[in-house]
């Protein structure tokens, strides 16, 4: 737009004075936005009192009577619609920390093997990487759920190892730990060596920056995190009872057990993702000047600490704003459980709740909302953290 | 006089060239990098073998129904035998011609613009968007001009694939325009709208989006103004890509640099001027390979109709899988459309890598 300020206001027209125009836009602008608000929300009215829909939220209280495979808080089908809301986020949740965790390890695993000096390494990481981010994530979750999780044998011909892990058509079963009364002494010793190695690493931290030495904090960290605990271990005995898993007429009984849907929906979300982490990870190592490897080689350092203190911080930069945006790209992909009926809150929420109770518009503000929320939060921190690694140049 | 004569070259070391030399360098090049290379062998040896006895040598070719497949691999028969559900959904069989025909004229009537000599290209390319979709929906639809109407329920299979993508694509891009020039104007308002506009859609899941068109819109619309299921979907997909594109669009725009804004305007244009014959020509030609990610990436996503119920590629194999005349062919029929996808996805990823080095005039800051 030209800049008004400086030029000197042509003597004519009102209409041709760019504020005006500017602000008569701006007016029409948001004028037809709110008449198009006004004119959906006036048919929405209409049309729920027509169809005899109720609005509002009292629904939440409502008796929801259906059952749930899995639920993370207690959940019984007398519960109201209020608790399902809350066992399908935390469903969500829990798909979305599990994937990330999982994508994350695989696509720097992978990203790094594209840049494997070692030519068959690099081929299959290429091929890994081809193939998976280009069929589309519901496909694979299909896949993986009716294909594999389906077909794998009953649970009397489960596959075991070790005899405390089952997997078999109804999911995967292993052993649940439990507190027994020694915890309470593991917990603070566990406590205990947390608090010396917060204050080992101020304490090296500040010797370094005095006098320049190095101390191994990494190893004695390490040491002090499985030397206390395991002290309180030896002395008192195991802080945790371990319930195995047992066939029982037609089905495991005891532990935990990873429903097949949330095992197909992990697997294929994390394995579509891991591709696209890969990518960005091997973009990020290649932004690094090579000269920066050279520079640290030339002032002493040695390989180890040329990569993590040279090289890796500059690649993060590079590397942690696309990787956020896959994580929430994850995270928004969970929604897909609804195609193999993974209790998640869109499946749930915005599939059996909407169905039962007929409020669409409540539900879907409720659901939509949700993940806004998780996205703006996201980006935000994004910003923050942008702002903070960004490179200060001259 | 004594002349003196180089003796001929003696050969490079047998170590340093040739297949052992390469053997050396790329997969042996020491205890680790050789420990890696038999690991990767192992997973080859682990994976590709049975992938081929499965898929090609203990695979049923021929035949017409499940007792044909008598061998271990897979049973191609069914493929082979529901091609046509695949491709077309439910669409009249006698009536699939005008389906060939449209993907034949869009293929086509698209060449050209591949065509680097071809004079006029825009005008050709502009031509095409407006007559192609008319002359596509005409095709398939029907209802006029002597064509007989085929209903959008009757729709499916890759077709319908294609047609959502298509449209999804054709309507988000002059939208996607739209909202990146507005997040880029001066005036506050119209920036707000379109920043809250663009965020709204970028934050929440297609599938969600989905939902609402399908229960929602017929809530928000005055009585007797209804469209069918096909269209509510297409009105989430528009809305859901354009906030993508726009933000494509807008790096586009934020790479051209400001001499050029500063120049077109000391030129004496105004703003719509100054967009449409200096910035955005420049500013999308930057961004066509974006806008190709984005497309693909719209390509994947519209699998996820199956969540309301159409057709589409994908659901049209998931329900021939739970045909009970074909039970247990689940495994051989999302291999089947995981390669349709593939082939897809792959072709464009590299035609939008051709044109990234195409494209790249050493404009980007």
């Amino acid at each position: 737009m030209q800049n008004a300020a400086n030029v000197p206001r042509r003597r004519g027209s009102v209409l041709t004075d760019p504020k005006l125009r500017a602000l008569i836009f701006q007016l029409v602008a948001i004028a037809a936005v709110v008449g198009l608000g006004w004119f959906l929300f006036d048919n929405t009215q209409t049309n729920l009192e027509q169809r005899g829909i109720n609005s509002g939220f009292a629904f939440l209280n409502n008796t929801a009577g259906f059952g749930i495979a899995q639920h993370l808080i207690d959940y019984t089908q007398t519960d109201s619609y209020g608790r399902v809301f809350f066992v399908g986020l935390l469903n969500t949740l829990l798909v979305s920390v599990i994937g990330i965790i999982l994508a994350t390890m695989i696509g720097f695993l992978l990203g790094v093997a594209r840049l494997s000096p070692n030519w068959l390494v690099r081929q299959l990481a290429t091929v890994y990487i081809e193939t998976f981010r280009n069929i589309p994530p519901l496909l694979q979750i299909l896949f993986w759920y009716f294909a594999v999780m389906l077909s794998l044998p009953g649970p009397r011909q489960s596959l075991g190892v070790l005899d405390s892990f089952y997997l078999n058509s109804r999911g995967l079963y292993m052993p649940s730990p439990g507190l027994s009364e020694t915890f309470g002494l593991f917990f603070a010793a566990l406590l205990l060596a947390i608090i010396a190695s917060v204050l080992l690493g101020r304490w090296a931290k500040k010797r370094r920056e005095a006098t320049g030495q190095p101390f191994p904090l990494l190893i004695s960290v390490i040491a002090l995190l499985l030397v206390v605990p395991g002290l309180a271990v030896l002395i008192a005995g195991n802080p945790l009872v371990w319930t195995i898993p047992e066939l029982k007429g037609f089905n495991f009984r005891g532990g935990w057990v990873l429903i097949p849907e949330l095992m197909a929906l992990t697997l294929a979300l994390s394995i579509y993702t891991a591709a696209f982490i890969a990518e960005i990870v091997r973009a990020g190592i290649q932004s690094v000047n090579h000269g920066q490897t050279e520079a640290a080689h030339s002032l002493g350092l040695p390989a180890g600490k040329t990569l993590r203190l040279v090289i890796i911080p500059q690649a993060l930069r590079v590397i942690i704003p696309p990787l956020t945006s896959q994580y929430l790209n994850l995270a928004k992909n969970s929604s897909l459980a609804a195609g193999i009926g993974y209790p998640d809150m869109v499946s749930l929420f915005a599939g059996t709740v909407l169905n039962q109770t007929g409020q669409a518009i409540e539900v879907i503000a409720i659901t939509m909302s949700v993940y806004l929320a998780i996205s703006i939060s996201i980006s935000m921190f994004m910003n923050w953290y942008n702002g903070r690694i960004a490179l200060i140049e001259r | 006089m004594q002349t003196h004569t180089f003796k001929p070259d003696m050969p490079p070391p047998n170590q340093s060239i040739g297949a052992v030399a390469w053997l050396r360098g790329n997969l042996f090049s020491g205890w680790f990098n050789s420990l890696l290379t038999l690991f990767a062998l192992y997973l080859v040896w682990l994976i590709v073998p049975p992938l081929i006895s499965w898929a090609f040598i203990n695979a049923d070719w021929v035949g017409t129904t499940r007792a044909d497949c008598t061998s271990e691999g897979a049973c191609w028969v069914f493929i082979q035998q529901r091609f046509g559900q695949f491709m077309y959904g439910f669409y009249p069989s006698e009536l699939r011609w005008r389906v060939d025909l449209t993907v034949i004229l869009a293929i086509v009537g698209a060449v050209p613009l591949f065509i680097d000599a071809m004079p006029r290209k825009a005008r050709y390319g502009i031509g095409f968007l407006v007559v192609y979709p008319l002359l596509a929906y005409w095709l398939l639809h029907g209802g006029f001009l002597g064509l007989e109407t085929v209903e959008t329920s009757q729709w499916g299979g890759l077709t319908l694939t294609l047609v959502i993508a298509a449209v999804g694509i054709a309507g988000a891009l002059p939208l996607g325009i739209m909202l990146a020039l507005g997040r880029r104007s001066e005036m506050p308002a119209i920036r707000v709208l379109c920043v809250t506009f663009i965020e709204f859609w970028r934050g929440v899941p297609l599938i969600t989006v989905l939902f609402m068109s399908s229960v929602m819109l017929p809530l928000f619309l005055p009585e007797g103004m209804n469209f069918d299921k096909l269209v509510r979907a297409l009105i989430g997909v528009i809305l859901f890509q354009s906030a993508y594109v726009a933000e494509v669009v807008r790096g586009g725009l934020q790479a051209i640099p400001k001499g050029q804004y500063e120049a077109a305007s000391a030129m004496g244009l105004g703003y719509w001027r100054m967009m449409g014959l200096v910035i955005l020509p420049q500013a999308l030609k930057l961004v066509i390979p974006g806008i190709v990610n984005t497309f693909i990436a719209l390509f994947k996503d519209t699998s996820l109709v199956i969540i309301i119920g159409l057709f589409d590629l994908l659901n049209s194999i998931k329900q021939a899988t739970t045909d009970p005349a074909w039970l247990g062919m689940a495994t051989e029929g999302y291999v089947f459309a995981a390669l349709v996808f593939w082939i897809f996805c792959f072709g464009m990823s590299r035609y939008s890598m051709h044109l990234e080095r195409k494209l790249d005039t050493g404009h980007k800051r």
